[in-house]
């Protein structure tokens, strides 16, 4: 049977999963309590649900990618499809073919949902239009990561029993990351209090325009915090000068006891993986109690369960 | 006349300044009396305070001279460490002091450059244990002044460094001054920029003029300096981050920065005392001395620099101070290094301009105390309760020639040798404590 079968009530009308930007808060709720399930049944023996058996799925990844790929696999085969793994560097992307080309070649092989992940923001949905079968955004450039959006919150519900009110302060690369902007309107749409922490290098023209408060001191912005979102900072942020060193970014921006002293004592520490433990993390504080980082993994297969659960209902091929 | 007197009870840590010209650039003030400093900082100050009213503190009478905050030199290159021949913070500092200078801010282009934490440590430690006047160094803004990678200007301000800058080059790199304004302005950093286009000024050694043309030297376009302050204003309106423009020297940068001021944007600018007081046509004979960076300007330019300071557009007037030894000066002009000392001039020439009229001497004073401190959020500058006690005693009146035997820094290269300058410091004290007296040099 299938785990969809008590959630009657909700409706989700989108052939594809493009970004947070769109969905209503109640197709976001309607997720994550699908995902609540969805978790459950990934804590049984028996994982394996027919919601998706005969279909196929292709995991389109134009970046490198571990945890969200074996995310997104686990989903699709403990919901019964075929999941093929597409690498870039064996595909003929690599010989010179564009995306498009790219997309119309898969596209003739009949799968049923293709998840992609690009470097460049707007690819995954440029895809999309070219292909009949259901498309899901797993990351393009710096644009959005919708299901890490989801699973984020769904941790958060999980530990905090709501999203709405609670003060949530995403710290570090906000320019080039497409975890913040997906958080930022999946929080906002849900009614939390979003706080961006960063130096002015990383924060992005208008960022306040996006409805948060910007923060460029990590005391002010930890401040009665109930969730601590650290990002990944890339080493090349280094190297084009935007922060100076990693020595220097860890002591204003990294998290450690002194900084997250600041937020609530029972604040959630989060991070999207994969951490650079002294650099945007205290090593201590990411395995420290009020750490779910590792929570936020189990709950990235179960959010995408229920993304492929609801996106199972118009499937084309049928 | 100046005069220290013994007093009965001698405490180190209460002194009496009387009989003075109190001049405070910052408040206006401008009246007779006295002063009382105690564990450095300024008791009290005022027309009722005079010799019998000062107990049993030491006192000195200023013999009716004028009393001002100590200068601050925001523009100071030294050669320590790396340079020493022809520099050291002690002899940097030497020569302030009979400058009446009794703060100075020092250039990180020594060998190695000032661009890391232990650095700036050690320049803090050499100048408390060796220099005479106070000293903050700059730290570099990219690391090795090579343009290429951000300095960790957070942590070189908490490690004390006062502001930032390029030394003697501009940024070319339009993206990487970007940042660098950007992050500074979260440290609250304050930048300091040499203005050059490095194209444009590329083999020039004096300003592009009929002088240049007469004399068959490159010449360096005023447009060099005056583009790259253009582009500079346009990065601070992009990211609200504090510049200032170290030297300015001709009238085109000048307009750039009054319609840059008149927009409310945070640009404030210098200017040396060289380019307020000198002009290309004092090159002469090819004498070295007077090969600069910026260049000396034409007249009209120097007139522009003048109306600059008296307006206030012109917030800053730096000894831009560059001792070089005879080594690199003694060349062809165009192969000589730039520079020219300045520290103990400074004071002297700015005077000059008083004398004809060209800027009051409050204004000329402010743009050398309170104007500096306030850019660099120092406490000095100012006669004030509380205040540090570093001051200088003006006599405005007698005349003197510059004789460079007799100046105090390490290299002579000074462009005022055989001078004729009206007016001197004949004592400076550093948190109370002289370190200068004219009437008696090698005492202090």
């Amino acid at each position: 049977m299938s785990i969809a079968a008590e959630a009657t009530e909700f409706s989700f009308p989108h052939r594809h999963l493009l970004g947070i930007e769109g969905l209503s808060g109640h197709e976001i709720v309607g997720l994550l309590d699908l995902a609540e399930e969805a978790a459950s049944v990934s804590r049984q023996v028996a994982k394996k649900r027919d919601d998706l058996r005969g279909r196929t799925l292709i995991n389109l990844f134009f970046e490198d990618s571990t945890r969200t790929q074996s995310s997104f696999e686990l989903a699709g085969k403990r919901l019964g499809a075929d999941v093929m793994n597409m690498s870039v560097r064996t595909s003929s992307v690599q010989k010179g073919e564009t995306l498009i080309d790219t997309a119309v070649t898969l596209n003739a092989m009949r799968p049923d949902i293709l998840v992609v992940r690009h470097h460049a923001a707007g690819a995954v949905e440029l895809l999309a239009q070219k292909v009949d079968c259901s498309v899901i955004n797993a990351g393009d450039g710096s644009h959005e990561h919708p299901t890490q959006a989801l699973l984020d919150a769904l941790t958060i519900r999980r530990h905090k029993g709501r999203i709405a009110g609670l003060i949530v302060a995403i710290c570090g690369d906000i320019l080039h990351s497409r975890v913040a902007r997906s958080n930022i309107l999946l929080l906002n749409t849900l009614g939390a209090r979003v706080r961006v922490i960063a130096p002015s290098t990383l924060l992005g023209a208008g960022i306040e325009r996006l409805g948060v408060e910007v923060h460029r001191s990590m005391r002010q912005g930890l401040d009665g915090a109930d969730i601590v979102m650290m990002l990944r900072l890339q080493r090349e942020r280094m190297t084009s000068s935007l922060v100076p060193s990693q020595r220097e970014y860890f002591h204003f921006f990294g998290l450690d006891y002194d900084k997250l002293a600041c937020a609530k004592p029972d604040a959630l520490i989060m991070h999207p993986g994969p951490m650079n433990r002294g650099v945007e993390i205290d090593s201590n504080v990411a395995d420290d109690a009020r750490s779910v980082i590792r929570e936020q993994v189990e709950m990235g297969v179960a959010v995408r369960m229920a993304v492929l659960q609801a996106l199972a209902r118009h499937l084309p091929n049928q | 006349m100046v005069m220290q007197s013994e007093s009965n009870h001698h405490d180190p840590h209460s002194t009496a300044l009387v009989n003075a010209r109190l001049f405070d650039p910052a408040s206006g003030l401008d009246q007779k009396g006295g002063m009382l400093i105690v564990n450095g900082k300024i008791a009290t100050f005022g027309p009722e305070i005079g010799q019998g009213s000062v107990g049993e503190a030491t006192f000195i009478d200023c013999g009716g001279k004028l009393l001002a905050p100590g200068l601050i030199d925001m523009l100071v290159f030294t050669g320590e460490p790396g340079h020493e021949h022809r520099e050291t913070l002690a002899t940097a500092s030497r020569a302030a002091s009979a400058g009446g200078v009794t703060t100075i801010i020092c250039m990180p282009n020594t060998d190695p450059v000032i661009d890391d934490v232990a650095l700036v440590d050690f320049i803090l430690r050499r100048a408390r244990d060796t220099a005479q006047v106070n000293v903050h160094p700059m730290a570099a803004m990219t690391k090795g002044l090579l343009g290429e990678e951000m300095t960790e200007i957070g942590l070189l301000r908490e490690a004390g460094a006062i502001a930032f800058t390029n030394g003697k080059h501009s940024l070319a790199n339009a993206k990487m001054m970007r940042n660098v304004l950007a992050y500074a302005k979260d440290f609250g950093a304050l930048i300091i920029h040499h203005l050059e286009d490095p194209s444009l000024a590329k083999d020039g050694v004096m300003n592009e003029s009929e002088v240049s043309t007469r004399l068959g030297l490159r010449g360096i376009p005023a447009a060099a300096e005056a583009i790259m302050l253009e582009r500079d204003v346009r990065l601070v309106e992009l990211t609200g981050g504090r510049y200032h423009a170290g030297q300015i020297s001709c009238r085109a940068s000048l307009e750039i920065i009054r319609a840059a001021k008149a927009r409310g944007l945070p640009v404030t600018c210098g200017v040396s005392i060289n380019h307020l007081t000198l002009n290309q046509n004092d090159i002469g004979p090819y004498r070295t001395f007077f090969k600069l960076r910026p260049p000396l300007r034409s007249e009209e330019d120097r007139q522009a620099m003048v109306d600059g300071v008296a307006s206030g557009d012109i917030d800053v007037i730096v000894s831009a101070h560059d001792p070089k030894d005879a080594d690199v000066k003694r060349r062809p002009f165009a192969e000589a290094s730039d520079g020219a000392i300045g520290l103990e001039t400074l004071l002297s020439a700015a005077l000059s301009l008083h004398h004809n009229g060209g800027v009051d001497l409050a204004t000329l004073l402010k743009a050398m105390t309170a104007n500096p401190a306030r850019l660099l959020g120092l406490d000095s500058g100012r006669l004030a309760k509380g205040a540090p006690a570093d001051l200088v005693l003006i006599d405005l009146e007698t005349p003197f020639v510059v004789e460079p035997e007799h100046l105090r820094s390490r290299s002579k290269n000074t462009p005022f040798d055989q001078a004729r300058l009206q007016g001197r410091a004949l004592m400076t004290l550093v948190a109370g404590r002289p370190v200068y007296n004219y009437a008696d040099p090698r005492g202090s």
